[in-house]
Order: C-alpha cells, then structure tokens, then sequence
C-alpha cells in the first residue's frame, strides 16, 4: 500500500495506540496536519508549544504510557525545549515530532529552519532527523520503544518536509526496530547481592528511601512486600509520592530540604539507607559531607550511571526495581525494629506540635488550610498537578497521596508553569479521574493561555491558585538569606477569577477559611471546569527548610508564634 | 587520566553526541581517536579524560546510554598497549643535520620528508616517548606539529569486542511501547 509520509506517520501513531496529539500547526508540519484530519487521532490545540509538551508529560505520567507533541519547524520546535528538558530530568516518556524544512534546504538558513536536533541533544534520551517517507515507520516504532523502555526519557523526532510528502509503501510488519545491537550488561552481581542481603539483615535503625522509579517500573506491590519484609519505615522523594499509601503506618512522608523534620532527622540517625528508584537529589541530600553519616547504603537503579554518582554506597543493585526487589524479598529476615519505629514516631509527635494544621483558626488564610482541604473533600483520591514553588512543597505535605500517578509535579527541572498544561494531558490520560491543579499566582501567569484549550476541547477540571501575591518560594529565601530584600518578587495579577469568566470559565475568589470548603464542594459538583482564586496569607514560608547546600540536620523551623510574624488585615 | 574504548554506529552525528556527553558531565577530554572497525558499519574510539575513576564510570555508563553507543568500557586498570602517532616538522640546516639524525635513531623514529631547511619525523609509540623526542627537539625549532591522539587496546585474551548484531532488538522489544 502506497502511502505518504504523513499518512505512514498517523497510520504508525495509531497502531503504537496513540489516541490524542497535543501539537500546533504550521508551515513545515501542514502535510501531517492535512493527514491527521483524515485519521482517527485527535488532535489537542494548545496555545503554545511548551504547553504541548507539558500536556504529553502529563498525559504520560498520570497513565504510565508515552504522551505525544507535535509542532512545526523552528520556534514551533524551539518552544518545545522546556517541555523537553523538564520530561528528561523527571524520565518521563515524550514523544516530540516536529516539522522540518525539506531535506533539499537543511543547512541553507531557510525559513523557519533551525537545528532542534543540535539543540536537544542533552535534553532527550534520543533524537533523529528523517529525511525520508520509507523511514518514517520503523523510526516511530524506535522512538516510542526508546522513549519507554529501562529508564524512560524524551525522544524528538525531526521530519522534514519533503518526507511528509513523498510517497512510500507502507507495510508495518517490515517496519520493526532496528536498533543498534548493543551490549547487554549482566547486571546481576551475586557478591553485590549478597553484601546487600547481609545489610538488610543486620540493621538495627533501617530506612527505605522510595523514588519514582518504583511508580516507573510497575513495582509497587513488590516494594510493599519488601517494605514489610524489612520492617522498615519508609521516607519519599516528591516524584515517588504515591508510590506508597500515604496512610502506610510505614510511610514517614516526603524527605529533604522541605521533608517534615521527623523523617530528616530518622535518615540522620539512621544506620541503613536502602534507595530503591532514586537519585540522590542535591534537594534530597542537603550537605553530602554531612548526609546520613552513620549508614551504610543499599542503591536498587536501573540506570548505572546514578550509582555513586551523589552518595558513595556500600552495595548497588542495578536493575528494574520489580525485579531487584523481587529477588531481594525472599532474603531478607524480618527483624524486631520496634524500638527504632517507636525512636521516630516519637520524633514526629515532636513536630507535629509546630504543624499549622493544629494551631487555631483566627480566620486568615494559609495555603497549608486550602490544600488540606481540598486533600479532605476529594479524600485523597484526585489526580493533583502542580507548578513549582511553595505551594508544591505544601502539597507534597498536606495532601496525602495513597496511589501511584496521582501527584504529578516537576520535580527535577522545577518548571515554572508546568501545572496547567500537564493537567489537561492528565485530565485526557484519565478522563474519569478528577484533576485539581494547585498552582501559585507566578507559575500561573506563565502559561494561563492554555485556559483556552480547556474551554475548546470541554474538559473539566478544577484550578486552585493559591495566590499570595508574591513569588512565594523565591521571597522566602530573600526573607531568610537576603535580609527580606524583595526585589522582583511582589507581582502584579489579574483579576483572576474575571480571567477565567473571559474565557468562558466559572472563577471564585476566596478571601476567608470558611469559605474554603463550601467553594471547593461546589466546584466539584461542577461538570465543568472551575477556577478558584484562593487569596492566601501573602509572607507564610514553607517549614521546615534544610538551606541550599546545608546539612539535613541543619533544619530551619516554623516559628512557634507564625501568626505574630506574618499575619496581616486582608 | 582515565582510558576508555567505545563501540559507536559509524555514522553521522554520534561524534558529537559523545562529545557534547563529555562536555555536560564537565569532563575534559585530553585526546579522542575514531576509525572505522573491520566492521565498517561499526566504529572504535579511544577516549582519554581527566577525570578520576568515579569520573571515568559515570562517562562510561552516560555513553551506554546513547542509543549509538554500543559498548563502553573503562579500561584504565587493564593490561594496555597504547599507542600515539607524531608528524614533526623540525628546522634543520647543514650543521645540526647529523645530531638530528642521532637522536631520530635513539628515539626509533623516522624521517619521512627531507627539505632543505627542515625534516618532517614520523614517531610512534607511548605518548611518554613522544612527549620526550619533543622535549629534544624543541632546541632545534619545532616548526609543526600533527598528533593522532591516543589509541589503546587491552594486551592477550582481553578481548574487547563489539556485540553480535540483532542481540538487542528482540529484548528491547518485550520491555518497550507497553503501558506499564
């Protein structure tokens, strides 16, 4: 069957199972649009490409499947760099497909031409230019098998023109992958295996440090076996929330420089470390000289490339988590550590008492009392998007996740405005599923555009900006380490909630506590999508802080008195 | 100063993929060799960074992880015969001609082009003895200067050879595309 390359590209992208394009149109990339009308795809507009490549990320993360953008040549692929970056520092798999000016004028400075194969090459597991309508095929089958296979990561395919528009034959079966042959590596090391088994069973103060990669793998049953094998509590990286029910007795909470200070100071004390899918972030670490000096650590990875690249360890499993953790279970002695769980429970109880949770309500707003709420009313059972910033910090602390692929958030990059397009990839991933997305008044600005595609392809979901009027977690280190030096931090919004009604949109501002959980049930018997502008107290800071570069043990505590600091008329 | 041999695809681009690696994990790369294998579709690298070992396994790993990269190894520790090529272009006039010849046939080198105020030297050996023919030279009025850069391989049975191709496909495929 004699086809276009445009055609060969959707009949591909259909047969991968691909259902939804998130993509913008343009000169280069015309023939696969005039291609894509034919086919059975859905195409998502958005209003710029960035926001194309987050809605991929979120589409793949929130369903463990690949999220697919499209753009033109040139800017329309230029402005992809961001959603690029942030979906290869959170292994996320994208694929990108952009146009390209035909193959006859590559290098000629044409219009619209630019290099974004040069361009991404850091940021993406793998690219390719196709200059030829035969190739197509085989090269989609290669990129959605690169992009999700071992540690999954960002693929960009460049098509230029002139191989959209040739015509080739079409026969899937002789398209399969032809990629490289590599070395496989025996990963198994049985002396590595066994320095670890001697580990796990000789612990007396053990901790698991649960990362995304157990959520990636597929392998949360197989940790919560382990988990209970080793008798362990378990700390989280914000990526691996919900990797583990929150509600796990086990389950310690978030660690690092916003970890609650309990489960910091348990991986101080702590005389094992065993990270399973993890990767030693500098924001999970703090101070290296410093980091959890009294234990030996336990490192399960699949990529070799993180082992003793952050934290030196004693033992490294490298596989897929399933499988390493499945083969560890079976060894590993289930040892009384009472004495140790009671040791950090009681260091819990010991902030909880800080917690803005249990001080009394005087009628101001904090950012802490909306996300609880909203945890409270959805009973921790939405799909939450957020930006970066203070109110991802809070998140990560008042909404207490239970499943996997439920909290979706740029972690490595920490991409500003990445909350609003990844809800609406989410939302198209799990359309039964209900997507709030929390987002600060900064972040928000930066991509409030993709309202619009909200409205065009009828979606519903729920926004809550906490709005502080400041961008919050850069005024919190110009408080702490600048002498409250606020320069370009206090920022000018919209009205957002006329915003919204501008677009077509239901929008409430919220200014007082009790207002908080009335809206938020309304809003969620809602079909369609609201937006909630929640007015909170403009100078709170997220506690506890472990400083850029400090040690873990070195936390920066919420004042027992937060309403005397901070608390201002509204 | 660490070695490492790479298998690469020989094609283009995966040169600067390897590089532009290099670059972004801050490694300097002191000298890197590529050539066509007896396998033309296949290419070899020596790679020569100043990096200490830990350095040395996060570049090895990093190139695995390209998709044209299809083997990467570390071999600093191993038994190695290494090799380096030198193009020298020195002054030479009626006087110094003959204690230039002495030391061309200490050194075991050998002169490829006489002209009559210079010599071009071909050298080839560890980069110690070049460095040290060098070193000698220098007096006389080193003129120009070509090196090939370093190429290695482990010494005996070590053998260091690409994969058999069609090895990877079919195991990728079971672990690829599907909703996990």
């Amino acid at each position: 069957m004699k086809l276009t390359g445009a055609e060969i590209l959707c009949e591909s992208l259909t047969r991968l199972g691909v259902r939804e394009i998130f993509g913008y149109p343009g000169g280069a990339i015309l023939p696969v649009y005039d291609a894509l009308g034919k086919s059975k795809l859905h195409h998502v507009l958005v209003r710029h490409e960035q926001g194309a490549t987050h809605m991929a990320d979120g589409y793949a993360r929130a369903s463990g499947g690949i999220g697919v953008a499209m753009a033109t040549s040139g800017p329309g692929a230029t402005n992809m760099v961001t959603g690029i970056a942030t979906a290869m520092l959170d292994s996320s798999p994208v694929v990108c497909i952009t146009g390209q000016v035909s193959s006859k004028v590559l290098g000629s400075d044409a219009f619209q031409e630019i290099d974004i194969t040069g361009i991404t090459m850091p940021i993406t597991k793998h690219n390719v230019v196709v200059t030829k309508a035969e190739d197509i095929a085989r090269t989609m089958r290669e990129a959605f098998l690169i992009a999700n296979s071992g540690r999954p990561g960002p693929v960009l395919v460049d098509i230029t023109k002139d191989a959209q528009q040739a015509s080739a034959e079409f026969n899937w079966e002789a398209s399969a992958p032809k990629l490289p042959a590599k070395r496989q590596r025996k990963n198994h090391d049985q002396t590595e295996f066994d320095r670890a088994v001697e580990m796990l069973n000789t612990a007396k103060r053990p901790i698991i440090l649960a990362g995304h990669g157990i959520m990636v793998s597929g392998a949360m049953r197989a940790f919560e076996q382990f988990v209970r094998a080793a008798n362990s509590p378990v700390a989280m990286t914000l990526l691996g929330i919900g990797c583990f029910p929150a509600n796990d007795p086990m389950n310690l909470g978030m660690m690092g420089m916003h970890g609650e200070a309990w489960v910091n100071n348990a991986i101080q004390e702590a005389d094992l470390l065993i990270a399973v899918g993890m990767r030693f972030d500098d924001r999970v670490t703090g101070d290296l000289r410093t980091y959890a000096k009294s234990a030996r650590k336990i490192h399960v990875e699949i990529d070799r490339a993180e082992i003793n690249k952050n934290v030196q360890v004693d033992a490294a499993l490298v596989g897929d988590a399933r499988e390493v953790l499945e083969r560890l279970t079976p060894h590993v002695q289930t040892c009384d550590h009472s004495d140790w769980i009671r040791h950090v429970a009681e260091l819990k109880g010991d902030s909880a008492v800080r917690d803005i949770q249990s001080l009394p309500d005087n009628g101001h707003l904090y950012a802490a009392h909306v996300i609880n709420d909203i945890w409270k009313e959805t009973r921790g059972e939405a799909i939450v998007v957020t930006d970066v910033g203070q109110h991802q910090m809070w998140e990560a602390q008042y909404y207490h996740h239970n499943r996997p692929r439920t909290l979706i958030t740029s972690g490595g990059l920490g991409t500003m405005g990445f909350a609003l397009p990844a809800a609406i990839g989410a939302k198209f991933a799990k359309p039964d599923s209900e997507v709030w997305v929390v987002v600060g008044d900064g972040g928000f600005q930066m991509t409030m555009s993709e309202l619009a595609t909200i409205v065009q392809e009828k979606i519903n979901i729920k926004i809550a900006i906490i709005n502080n009027g400041f961008l919050g977690m850069v005024r919190q280190w110009q408080e702490f380490f600048y002498d409250k030096r606020y320069v370009a931090t206090p920022l000018v919004a919209p009205d957002f909630a006329a915003l919204a009604n501008a677009f077509g949109i239901r929008g409430e501002r919220i200014t007082k506590r009790a207002e908080v959980v009335p809206t938020i049930r309304s809003a969620r018997e809602s079909a369609e999508t609201v937006l909630i502008d929640f007015r909170v107290e403009q100078e709170d800071s997220v506690y506890p802080m472990v400083a850029a570069g400090a040690s873990l043990s070195d936390m920066i505590r919420r004042p027992n008195d937060p309403l005397v600091e901070t608390a201002t008329e509204p | 100063m660490q070695t490492l041999v790479a298998y690469v695809e020989n094609k283009p681009g995966v040169l600067n993929r390897v590089s532009s690696l290099a670059r972004r994990l801050a490694i300097n790369i002191d000298s890197l060799t590529v050539g066509p294998t007896e396998n033309e579709t296949i290419a070899r690298m020596t790679i020569v960074a100043h990096t200490d070992e830990r350095g040395a396994h996060r570049l090895e790993a990093s190139l695995e992880k390209l998709v044209d990269v299809l083997l990467a190894e570390n071999i600093s520790t191993r038994a190695l015969l290494e090799r380096d090529l030198a193009l020298i272009k020195v002054s030479a006039d009626q006087q110094n001609r003959p204690h230039l010849m002495e030391l061309i046939k200490v050194f075991r080198a050998r002169v490829v082009d006489v002209a009559p105020e210079s010599l071009i030297i071909e050298v080839s050996g560890t980069v110690d003895k070049i460095d040290g023919l060098l070193e000698v030279l220098r007096p006389f009025g080193v003129l120009e200067m070509a090196r090939t850069g370093r190429i290695s391989m482990t010494r005996g049975g070590d053998l260091l050879q690409p994969p058999a191709p069609e090895s990877a496909n079919s195991e990728l495929e079971s672990t690829g595309s599907s909703v996990k």
